[in-house]
């Protein structure tokens, strides 16, 4: 049977991805950001999953306007990185689970959660960003990842509520599996960050730590954040924590805290990262 | 009966919701299409005539032209969109953001690392 073991949330900010590219992760400006993944990376090393379902917004790379699914589910053999507008980021292409993705979305949607399969399409730095956080710089990633869309360009993005019931929706999928899988979940996105208007560079450091203590505690409690409230509270960008519910609730109610970092600024934004580990 | 907004009372900020984008459906898909390197090009090379390749208002049009971020957010783009152009003009990101602020990017760079805009004050419109 496969099994989600732990839990990894993280911004994906594009502006690390670019400094993880062009080798100025050490420089006076980032060095105290990448410091909070140095530890990550060596549990991440020591904890390689087989697959991680991979909670991620995509932002206008793959879907545009035309069509825009709420949730979507990558079941293909591979994704390739998107060009955002100044070519591919170079990292490897993402190889994908068909077999435990195909089972999620049938067992998923049977469960009354209407997902979109999607067959064809490229991953952007919501994805890759996290990975390389992670993973570094490796001439493959070392598992397979199921890229997990969630709508957040758009309002109104699903609802906190739904979101969590989602994730453990996701869990029992996975478990009916009967491939003996060790799998993670990772939630991207966030923290407080506004990129647009005259409110642009909001951070809301005491809200964030907020979120980030009900996540490891009480993430029921953090169901009850209306829209407004993420978007007031925590900039119109910030509402993209949603997606940290799917993959909380995908964990399971009881959790070990492996490791907490969270830094400002990093380009616009709040940095905000966990690891949970199932207790 | 009309769409509840309660997210209206927010100080600078634009909600991307129903109305905005069927308001920016053009412009976006505009800034889209800049996601790949020959229409890039192609924009760079004469901006008037490919905007006039959209059916865009002219509003929209000459908010893209004078790259004016905050009238184009107001004319129904969003920011993962306009991003595109960003990108097409090789603005850093930041900077660029920072234009829609009413600060230099200098002193908006000096403010994010300070440890961001504050919250107080910021909630609702016509907030002390």
């Amino acid at each position: 049977m496969a099994r989600i073991s732990s839990a990894v949330f993280s911004s994906h900010i594009p502006a690390v991805g670019a400094a993880i590219d062009l080798g100025t992760t050490q420089n006076d400006y980032w060095a105290p950001a990448f410091k909070g993944f140095e530890f990550s990376k060596q549990w991440e090393a020591e904890n390689t999953p087989d697959v991680i379902i991979l909670v991620y917004n995509d932002h206008a790379s793959a879907f545009d306007l035309r069509v825009i699914p709420t949730f979507g589910i990558g079941c293909s053999e591979q994704f390739e990185s998107a060009d955002e507008g100044w070519g591919p980021r170079p990292v490897p292409p993402v190889i994908g689970h068909p077999d435990l993705a195909w089972h999620i979305a049938q067992s998923v949607i049977e469960d009354d959660f209407d997902l979109t399969i999607c067959n064809d399409f490229k991953v952007d730095h919501g994805l890759t960003v996290p990975l390389s956080l992670m993973f570094g710089k490796p001439q493959k990633w070392p598992c397979r990842v199921i890229p997990f869309m969630v709508n957040v360009v758009q309002y109104p993005p699903p609802s906190g509520r739904r979101c969590f019931a989602l994730g453990k929706s996701l869990r029992k999928a996975v478990e009916s599996f009967d491939e003996n899988l060790n799998v993670q979940i990772w939630g991207t996105g966030g923290m407080s960050h506004q990129l647009q208007g005259a409110r642009a560079g909001l951070i809301n450091r005491e809200w964030d730590n907020k979120f980030l203590n009900l996540l490891v505690k009480d993430p029921e409690e953090l169901t009850k954040i209306t829209h407004t409230e993420y978007i007031r509270e925590a900039g119109s960008e910030g509402i993209e924590l949603v997606m940290w519910l799917i993959a909380r609730a995908a964990l399971g109610a009881q959790v070990n805290e492996i490791h907490r970092f969270y830094h400002v600024p990093a380009s616009n934004c709040a940095l905000g990262h966990l690891i949970l580990e199932k207790a | 009966m009309a769409l509840e907004k309660p997210y209206q009372n927010i100080p600078g900020t634009t909600v991307f919701d129903a109305d905005m984008s069927r308001k920016g459906y053009h412009l976006n898909q505009f800034c889209m299409s800049l996601i790949k390197a020959e229409n890039r090009a192609r924009f760079l090379a004469d901006e008037r005539v490919y905007v006039d390749e959209w059916p865009m208002s002219e509003e929209q049009k000459l908010a893209v032209l004078a790259r004016d971020y905050n009238k184009c957010i107001a004319n129904g783009a969003n920011i993962y969109f306009l991003a595109k152009l960003f990108y097409t003009d090789k603005t850093p990101f930041e900077r660029g953001v920072s234009t829609m602020t009413n600060m230099g990017p200098e002193e908006y760079r000096l403010m994010m690392l300070g440890g961001g805009r504050s919250i107080e004050g910021n909630r609702y419109i016509g907030e002390k």
